[in-house]
């Protein structure tokens, strides 16, 4: 800039930059947090593992190659074989997208749920609310394990299709984990709908359930998005604890949990950690991750926790 | 304060029907049952038929649910079916050696929480601070099942310093005093885990609320008129930083006596949590339900308590 166009400008009005977006300042506070910023990467790095990884393999989840069983990692197999002569790591990105996909779902069927019944005990109160958080009282002290261990026996007693397994279990782990998001958003609904902009939508006539859909639901999605990342990870270890003990994703379908079961056999356990740690370590690495995220995005998206 | 722990008791009594209905139709869609799970090869269909009279196994759902809830109203929570003993009796051999497991993982993960909290707070965003967040959370995130085999891998099979799993060495005589030290070295591993899982969360909770009061005044008030900074961070500020954390205590309550199924599983340890897990797959009626119902109402007794607790500690919240 010259010297001499300077002055000019100051007499012209000052064009007002037009203030930024609170999605703006959430994502720049959020790219501030290093940590959640890592975690995004690993994250983004799993999923591109697990859903384009398995292209570049050379290998086929059904082959068995009967030469090759057993084997550590090697430049042939880079995280060795099984005892079918099966590649670990075509084996574990296929699984990843199994275990990814069961976390991704179950917590999108408990958001669909909590939310909505959140908001509509939120917003009739009386005995909708009374009712709706009751019963959210009653799934939040059952406990969960113990229940989800249950109903994965039943789904092997019942003799469900391993390929269809992973469906109940993303119904079953997403119809448990209702009741937290419900009571958030319930929190959040009962002080908005005595805001201004609520008066208007009264006046403008609108029906409730464009009320609760379009007015009052939008503005709780910063609060379900932190809840409900912190839900994929917690999904995810349900359904590793559960294939792990054999009656959550069954074989041949692979799961990082029912890879880690291969730990269940001594020999294997001692003699061949490559079978049963590079799947633990993928579901420590990505339940930390998704952690960090939902951490990031807390402070990021909740302006009352503001350092 | 009387009046609102008794309005909250009757409050629990209907939660608690719905969770009995829940989880007795829940395990009442198991196909099959104890008499098919045992597998006895003898068995033919008119004894099983006559054991099913004896169990009540041939009863509609309903009658077995109206008698099931009569009979724990009274305490009665029935026979297991695979101990041939009362179900209380079987938790009660049980439950304590969860009991141990889950209270020194607890007193442990206090102590470690306390002092990582105070000074991560005290040192906010030092180098200690940030390895302190990333710990946290990493036990936040920690599959136990996962971190439980790969202790067992390297500090019992390849190192050999701790036993692979169990709860005491068998065939050993000694005094009592060596056998507490052969139960105490078997704990070690699963009470390290526990340990592990429980702090991450709760270092968390003290950095919070030690960060909260470090910036009162009354703390500036406490520097400044000349207290030692040791006093000034564990007398005056941590006291009051640990008033929110009685609610904790509540919340420990099902995991005290619930057992930790998986990890018993792992480290083959006789507690509860196994006994629970054997008692699914066995079809033990009795026990599954009866235990579960246990742990639902810890859990409703603890969330009392822990509010109970609250207002007791803190003159600031009223309970109404």
């Amino acid at each position: 800039m010259s010297a001499e166009t300077a002055p000019l400008k100051t007499n012209l009005p000052v064009p007002k930059k037009r203030p930024d977006s609170p999605w703006q300042i959430a994502i720049r506070r959020f790219a501030r947090n290093r940590l959640a910023v890592i975690g995004l990467f690993i994250v983004v790095f799993m999923f591109l593992l697990c859903f384009i990884g398995p292209f570049f393999s050379p290998y086929d989840l059904y082959d068995y190659n009967k030469l090759d069983k057993n084997l550590p990692p090697s430049s042939k197999y880079w995280l060795g074989t099984d005892k079918l002569g099966r590649d670990i790591l075509l084996r574990m990105m296929l699984a990843g997208r199994i275990s990814l996909l069961v976390g991704l779902v179950a917590t999108g069927i408990s958001v669909i749920i909590g939310a909505t019944l959140g908001a509509i005990a939120g917003f009739y109160r009386k005995w909708v609310d009374t009712l709706t958080m009751r019963i959210a009282d009653i799934f939040m002290a059952i406990p969960t394990l113990p229940i989800l261990i249950i109903l994965g026996t039943i789904l092997s007693d019942l003799k469900v299709e391993p390929s269809d397994r992973i469906y109940f279990l993303m119904l079953i782990i997403g119809v448990l984990g209702w009741s937290s998001v419900s009571r958030l958003v319930r929190g959040q609904i009962l002080g908005l709908r005595e805001q201004e902009f609520m008066q208007a939508t009264e006046a403008l006539g609108l029906k409730d359930r464009r009320k609760i859909f379009r007015h009052l639901l939008p503005n709780t999605i910063p609060i379900i998005i932190v809840s409900a990342t912190l839900g994929v990870a917690g999904a995810i270890l349900y359904e590793s604890a559960l294939s792990y003990l054999g009656i959550g994703v069954v074989p041949p379908t692979p799961s990082w949990g029912n890879m880690l079961s291969a730990a269940n056999n001594m020999i294997d356990f001692r003699k061949r950690p490559w079978l049963w740690i590079p799947p633990g370590m993928c579901i420590l690495v990505t339940v930390v991750a998704i952690n960090l995220i939902g951490d990031g995005l807390r402070d990021a998206l909740d302006p009352k926790m503001k350092k | 304060m009387k009046q609102y722990i008794i309005r909250r008791l009757l409050q629990i009594i209907p939660t608690l029907i719905g969770i009995s209905i829940i989880i007795f139709a829940i395990s009442s869609l198991v196909p099959g049952d104890y008499i098919t799970a045992v597998n006895n090869p003898t068995m033919t269909a008119e004894k099983a038929a006559q054991l099913r009279e004896i169990y009540g196994l041939d009863k509609p759902p309903v009658e077995r649910y109206l008698t099931w809830v009569g009979n724990m109203i009274k305490g009665n929570l029935g026979d297991s079916l695979v101990h041939k003993q009362p179900v209380t009796t079987v938790m009660n051999n049980y439950v304590w050696n969860s009991f141990f497991v889950a209270i020194f993982s607890l007193i442990f993960s206090w102590i470690i929480a306390t002092f990582a909290g105070v000074f991560s707070a005290k040192f906010q965003y030092s180098l200690f601070d940030k390895i302190v967040t990333l710990l946290i959370f990493l036990c936040m995130s920690l599959p136990s099942f996962f971190i439980g085999l790969l202790l067992i891998k390297f500090f019992a099979l390849d190192l050999g310093w701790f036993p692979v799993g169990g709860m005491k060495t068998s065939g050993l005589n000694g005094s009592t005093w060596d056998q507490l030290i052969d139960i105490a070295w078997h704990m070690f591993l699963p009470v390290m885990v526990l340990t592990m899982l429980s702090t991450g969360s709760l270092t968390r909770y003290f950095r919070t609320s030690m960060l909260e009061v470090i910036r009162q005044d009354y703390i500036r008030t406490a520097r400044a008129k000349g207290l030692k900074e040791r006093t000034v961070i564990f007398k005056h500020a941590l006291r009051n930083a640990m008033l929110p954390a009685i609610t904790l205590i509540g919340f420990e309550l099902p995991s005290l006596f619930g057992g930790a199924i998986i990890l018993e599983k792992i480290f083959i340890w006789p507690g509860v949590g196994q006994v629970y897990l054997e008692s699914i797959n066995m079809r033990d009626y009795p026990f599954m339900l009866g235990f579960t119902v246990f742990i639902s109402v810890l859990t409703l007794v603890g969330n009392l308590l822990s509010d109970v607790l609250y207002g007791a500690a803190d003159p600031r919240i009223r309970l109404k």
